[in-house]
């Protein structure tokens, strides 16, 4: 899923610095399951900044409240009555949220309390790691079901690179060497020859390099 | 000599048979061209052709392409790099034309540091294409005289076409399976990485060999002198794919530091005269890195002079 | 055992200190409380495994929240002791009443002056 980091408070106090009356808005999808922007996050960060303006001695009222995706506009909609109540509206959703807001409400201004980051998944208690870089055109079975393009600090498709070191990348020791593992496990499985063949470039138009997206279900739209 | 691909002074050295001998040269933090033209004196006549590095570490310097022409202008051969991490296909493409016209003969494939490395963490990586699909990028379009989209090329770009190697590198098994590949893709001639680990280059050069690698492409085998042991912690520690061997270290260290320049450079000598007859290695590309005053001294120590004029 | 803890401290029992989440220690703060701190069982101890563990974490995270605002993360606390250890409770009671007159009333108090 997509998955967030909190901007820091001192980033978010200084948006709602002249405010007096704010609403925050969480989203039950991905940010609730990575921890960053469900209801126990509202709430902290509804008290977080509550704290911090009695002690500058200026007050603020703060309202908070949770919709099941602000990806949606029927969910969106549902904050119709109230969202034009407050000089702001925090949104804790993933980048999408604060601009479904922002187009469904023109005259409100939203704010976004998350860092968006990656496509990724939880590895362990409390740890996300990218996964996907939406590229576009999956090859992901060519690699034995790894992928280079989101996964190689380079984006390379016939690595590693001559800094790849006992599994890590030269980028950080934190960060496994993607190539590494496609190529030991090509090794492991007698498919070698999978890695000899020279690639075409990458067709990069299916990213974001394309310029801005659109998928449509022909079945479905009108 | 009708089937020279560049008729380069490197291609026509390897061709006849000599065993080549490359240096290298990093170009100036800045537009300090007579710094640069002063380095060149050093390595006129000492070797065959001069790599011109290209925002090596990702550290912003100026261009292997000027540089490259300045060269050639003070009468040596450059080797010019191009990494990916910095353009994408189309600049690529731009620039390899460019560098023909402006006389440049040889290109070295390269993937490029990260960024991260550099002093400019913050910048995009590109890296639209990468190191392998570059070779082949060159070399179709020199013998294709075609552009990747299959259009022609009026005047295609008659480059010898080189690409690095890391047998330091992991997984070791696979890094002779990453050359051929690169042999493959079209690569003319290979630079290694700076070899201070002699056992494990010599197992790697024996896969190579066993594979047939360095009857299809010319295979030259990085040196780089050291210069103290406080240099051989460095690289150690900061420069990626380094593989320094405990017992370099302890011999760089056993010395007083006024002696350790010259016991760098009596190891780099001994590695040379073993490259000289080991089976599959071509040639020695010496990187002096910042240290290019020694270069004559290091080729004639070496017996590589003088230079084979073709 | 009669030994005596400083009135200032106001008990509240919870079944294990893994019942007590961040935001139970911000509306503390926020409610005017001077200074928190939590008592849970000696690491290792806790009669739910790991409870107290987490609440560990949950605090360091409200000192970084705190110290992000301008609130002294002082004034929060996690200490770990044995329910047997009545000495101990009365200790840690006088010197984390000490600690937060050290630092003063809490910034966010009502009626501190303005």
């Amino acid at each position: 899923m997509i998955v967030a980091d909190r901007k820091s408070l001192e980033e978010i106090l200084t948006m709602v610095e002249e405010k007096k009356k704010i609403l925050i808005v969480g989203c039950k999808g991905c940010v609730t399951v990575c921890n960053v922007g469900g209801s126990k996050e509202v709430e902290i960060l509804a008290s977080a900044i509550g704290i911090a303006r009695k002690k500058s001695g200026s007050a603020i009222e703060i309202d908070q409240t949770i919709i099941e995706r602000q990806c949606d506009t029927e969910y969106v909609d549902q904050l119709q009555e109230s969202v034009m109540k407050y000089d702001a509206v925090i949104s804790m959703a993933c980048g999408v949220g604060p601009q479904f807001l922002s187009e469904a409400y023109p005259d409100q201004k939203f704010y976004p309390a998350v860092n968006t980051t990656f496509y990724g998944g939880a590895v362990a208690h409390g740890v996300w790691e990218e996964r996907c870089a939406g590229c576009g055109t999956c090859v992901i079975h060519h690699y034995d079901g790894l992928c280079p393009v989101a996964r190689c600090a380079k984006s390379l498709l016939h690595g590693p690179c001559g800094g790849s070191s006992q599994g890590i990348c030269e980028v950080s020791k934190e960060t496994a060497c993607i190539w590494d593992t496609i190529v030991l496990k090509k090794m492991e499985q007698g498919r070698l020859e999978d890695l000899l063949v020279v690639k075409d470039p990458k067709d990069w138009r299916t990213a974001r390099d394309g310029g801005p997206r659109r998928s449509i279900r022909e079945e479905l739209a009108d | 000599m009708n089937d020279m691909k560049s008729g380069s002074n490197l291609e026509k050295v390897l061709k006849a048979g000599h065993f080549a001998f490359t240096g290298e040269c990093g170009p100036p933090k800045g537009a300090n061209v007579d710094h640069l033209v002063k380095k060149f004196q050093y390595l006129k006549g000492n070797v065959d052709a001069v790599n011109m590095t290209d925002n090596q570490t990702a550290v912003v310097r100026l261009s292997s392409l000027a540089a490259s022409h300045l060269m050639i202008d003070e009468g040596l051969e450059p080797n010019f790099q191009m990494v990916c991490r910095d353009r994408n296909r189309l600049a690529i493409t731009s620039d390899i034309l460019g560098a023909f016209a402006l006389g440049i003969r040889n290109m070295l494939c390269l993937s490029g540091d990260h960024q991260t490395f550099g002093n400019h963490p913050e910048a995009k990586n590109v890296h639209d294409i990468d190191s392998m699909q570059l070779i082949r990028l060159a070399t179709m379009m020199r013998d294709e005289g075609k552009f990747l989209n299959g259009d022609e090329i009026d005047v295609p770009p008659k480059l010898f076409v080189g690409a690095a190697c890391n047998p330091f590198a992991d997984p070791f098994e696979y890094r002779v399976h990453r050359l051929a590949t690169k042999i493959n893709a079209g690569a003319d001639f290979i630079q290694t990485q700076c070899i201070f680990n002699m056992d494990k280059f010599r197992d790697f050069m024996k896969r190579v060999v066993d594979m047939g690698l360095h009857e299809k492409c010319y295979i030259l085998a990085g040196v780089t002198p050291m210069k103290s042991a406080g240099m051989a912690n460095f690289m150690s520690k900061f420069v990626p794919g380094m593989d320094i061997p405990d017992s370099l270290k302890q011999r760089m260290k056993g010395v007083d530091k006024e002696e350790q320049p010259e016991e760098g450079i009596k190891f780099a000598l001994e590695q040379i005269e073993e490259f000289k007859s080991m089976e599959g290695v071509a040639g020695v590309h010496l990187m002096a890195i910042e240290w290019e005053e020694r270069v004559p001294e290091i080729a004639e120590r070496a017996g590589v002079l003088p230079r084979p004029a073709l | 055992m009669r030994l005596s803890y400083p009135p200032e401290v106001k008990i509240i029992q919870v079944p294990c200190t893994g019942r007590v989440d961040i935001i139970h220690l911000l509306n503390a703060v926020d409610d005017g409380a001077d200074g928190v701190y939590v008592a849970g069982c000696l690491e290792g101890e806790c009669h739910y495994r790991t409870g107290n563990l987490r609440t560990r974490k949950k605090v360091e995270y409200v000192k970084k929240v705190l110290k992000e605002i301008g609130i002294e993360p002082e004034r929060v606390e996690m200490y770990n002791l044995s329910s047997a250890q009545g000495q101990r409770f009365a200790e840690i009671a006088h010197e984390m009443v000490e600690r937060i007159k050290g630092l003063g009333p809490s910034p966010v108090r009502s009626d501190k002056a303005a």
